[in-house]
């Protein structure tokens, strides 16, 4: 079954109104969510990625730049990611649609391209 | 594991050991970090599954994060080109010294570390002291509430906005005054029996309030409101529980008072609302539904208050609250008892709503017409000629004594008043049936 990753971005304010009630009931639609992906046997990994490091590197004429970020004021940044299985986009979408990422943040939803023989 | 997490006690946990640790001037602070642990749950949980112990696992990402920030804050003051900066910066350094210092003395302390692992969630003397510290007399009475309800109860600013009909902005500005407040008159954590007998009014007051906030059916959220009465009662239940450690035997008394009068209205709030949503009065509802199990504590802490000469308008409260929930029907109620109660509260809290209350006690002891004789008696007050419920009940008195046409009158004059949905159901009916029975 082909496989997508679903690329979390939020930006440093999606977290300033929430409060104690609403992270726990987030967390606990994030549990639900995972548990029942699991279960169906398409959740295939997921990873969180460390806030306010970063480098971007660009190859500037001969030499390489390397740049502190992606982290800009106001700006979304991917701040992590799962692997999912999915019959289809339509299928992919669904699922993201169910991912309590969407109460603060947008997901990115892109196919994972396989080298076929 | 986190099914059995309460969020926001989780937050109010963090929030007051780490203020007990870096000292009230730190609340902010201590807010900060916890608010941030929170975020870290929330970005990384769902990858990685909580932790084995996820309070522990908050509360010690609280405490990193709040040395962080203060060394962040350290940075920032060591920048700034102030002329006493000098003063400043060294104040920041020994903080943090300090706060790493307390945090190391809390990890080595075996009991300390086996409350932060959560083997015991709450460690209830820290609640108890950040409960006096937001019930601090110096603040104005809504800073207390909007302080409690954020670091004690773990309320969010929205959810504070919602309960009190209150604009968010507004909660916000509340709040940071309140800490400036405290900041500024360098208020200590730790709780001296001074304190106590100083503060405690004040704490029964704002837990009373937060209650009547709750169990009034105004138009505010319903689930936050619900959830506001529970907090009031438990937080009581805890200040019951500390008892002789923090109170003299009136205060205690007091607070037993409190318990019992919350207890006892609450166990009415199933039976509050009948069908289509309208308010049931006292006589229409159905006792089988009240809550014997909260009539039964409301009366255990009743006979707790009595110990002790302390008599405060919370025993007289609950004193009548008693009356109506012992009755079988509301026929069996001992009036005259109430109007003897309600003569002692008129004395001590001489408010339009208790001359209001007995003036219907006083007309269920000699009738109608000397009930509907002190509610005019009443009625040139300000307040009360805005209040609904004085045109109702001068309404439902006129009803009583025959005078349809007033009482419809009384009715129309109280659905011009400011009410909650349900009571301006329960008004048009009342009207409806004033017309309907005129002879």
């Amino acid at each position: 079954m082909p496989k997508y990753t679903l690329m979390l971005r939020e930006n440093g304010t999606a977290f300033a109104g929430l409060s104690p009630a609403d992270f726990q009931a987030i967390i606990q639609r994030y549990g639900a969510w995972r548990d029942e992906l699991q279960r169906a046997g398409r959740f295939a990994g997921g990873h969180k990625l460390r806030d306010g490091d970063g480098r971007v590197m660009r190859r500037n004429s001969s030499k390489v730049v390397v740049t502190d970020g992606p982290f800009t004021e106001g700006k979304e940044v991917i701040g992590g990611l799962f692997v999912i299985e999915a019959a289809s986009y339509d299928e992919a979408v669904q699922i993201a649609n169910g991912c309590p990422h969407l109460d603060y943040g947008s997901i990115e939803v892109r196919e994972i391209e396989v080298t076929r023989p | 594991m986190i099914d059995d997490l309460n969020f926001p006690r989780v937050f109010a946990h963090i929030v007051a050991t780490l203020t007990r640790i870096l000292g009230p001037r730190h609340l902010s602070l201590a807010e900060e970090a916890a608010q941030d642990a929170l975020v870290k749950a929330l970005q990384l949980w769902p990858h990685q599954g909580a932790p084995a112990n996820p309070s522990a696992w908050l509360i010690q990402v609280a405490k990193n994060r709040a040395l962080d920030l203060l060394r962040r804050d350290q940075r920032l003051v060591e920048l700034e080109p102030m002329h006493d900066r000098d003063g400043a910066a060294v104040a920041q350094t020994q903080a943090v010294a300090a706060g790493g210092a307390r945090f190391a003395a809390a990890d080595a302390d075996p009991s300390a570390d086996a409350r932060l692992r959560g083997e015991t969630p709450l460690p209830d003397d820290d609640q108890l002291a950040m409960m006096f510290l937001a019930c601090h007399p110096m603040l104005p009475r809504e800073a207390r509430v909007a302080l409690t309800l954020k670091t004690v109860c773990g309320f969010g600013v929205g959810e504070i906005a919602r309960a009190f009909l209150a604009r968010e902005e507004a909660i916000s500005q509340r709040l940071v005054r309140a800490k400036r407040q405290l900041r500024d008159a360098d208020v200590r954590f730790e709780l001296t029996a001074a304190d106590c007998a100083e503060r405690l009014d004040s704490v029964l007051d704002v837990l009373y309030l937060l209650f009547n906030e709750g169990y009034t059916a105004h138009a505010g959220d319903q689930l936050v409101r619900s959830e506001l009465c529970r907090e009031a009662i438990r937080l009581g239940d805890l200040l019951a529980a500390a008892g002789a450690r923090l109170c003299t035997i009136g205060g205690a008394a007091a607070v037993h008072a409190l318990l019992a009068l919350m207890h006892l209205q609450a166990a009415r709030l199933p039976a509050r609302v009948g069908d289509g949503d309208v308010l049931l009065r006292l006589a229409e509802q159905d006792r089988s539904l009240w809550d014997q199990a909260s009539i039964a504590r409301g009366l255990q802490h009743l006979d707790a208050a009595a110990s002790g000469d302390t008599l405060t308008v919370y025993h007289l409260e609950a004193g009548i609250a008693a009356c109506h929930a012992v009755a079988p029907r509301y026929d069996d109620t001992d009036w005259p008892r109430i109007a003897d109660l309600y003569d002692s509260l008129i004395v001590m809290k001489p408010t339009p709503i208790v001359a209001l209350n007995r003036a219907i006690a006083l007309s269920r002891v000699h009738g109608p017409g000397a009930g509907l004789a002190a509610v005019e008696a009443i009625a040139g007050d300000a307040v009360l000629a805005r209040y609904y419920l004085l045109h109702a009940t001068m309404g439902e008195l006129a009803l009583e004594t025959g005078a349809r046409d007033r009482a419809a009158d009384c009715f129309r004059a109280a659905l011009e008043c400011e009410c909650s949905e349900p009571e301006h159901r329960f008004l048009e009916r009342r009207l409806r049936e004033a017309r309907s029975t005129r002879s």
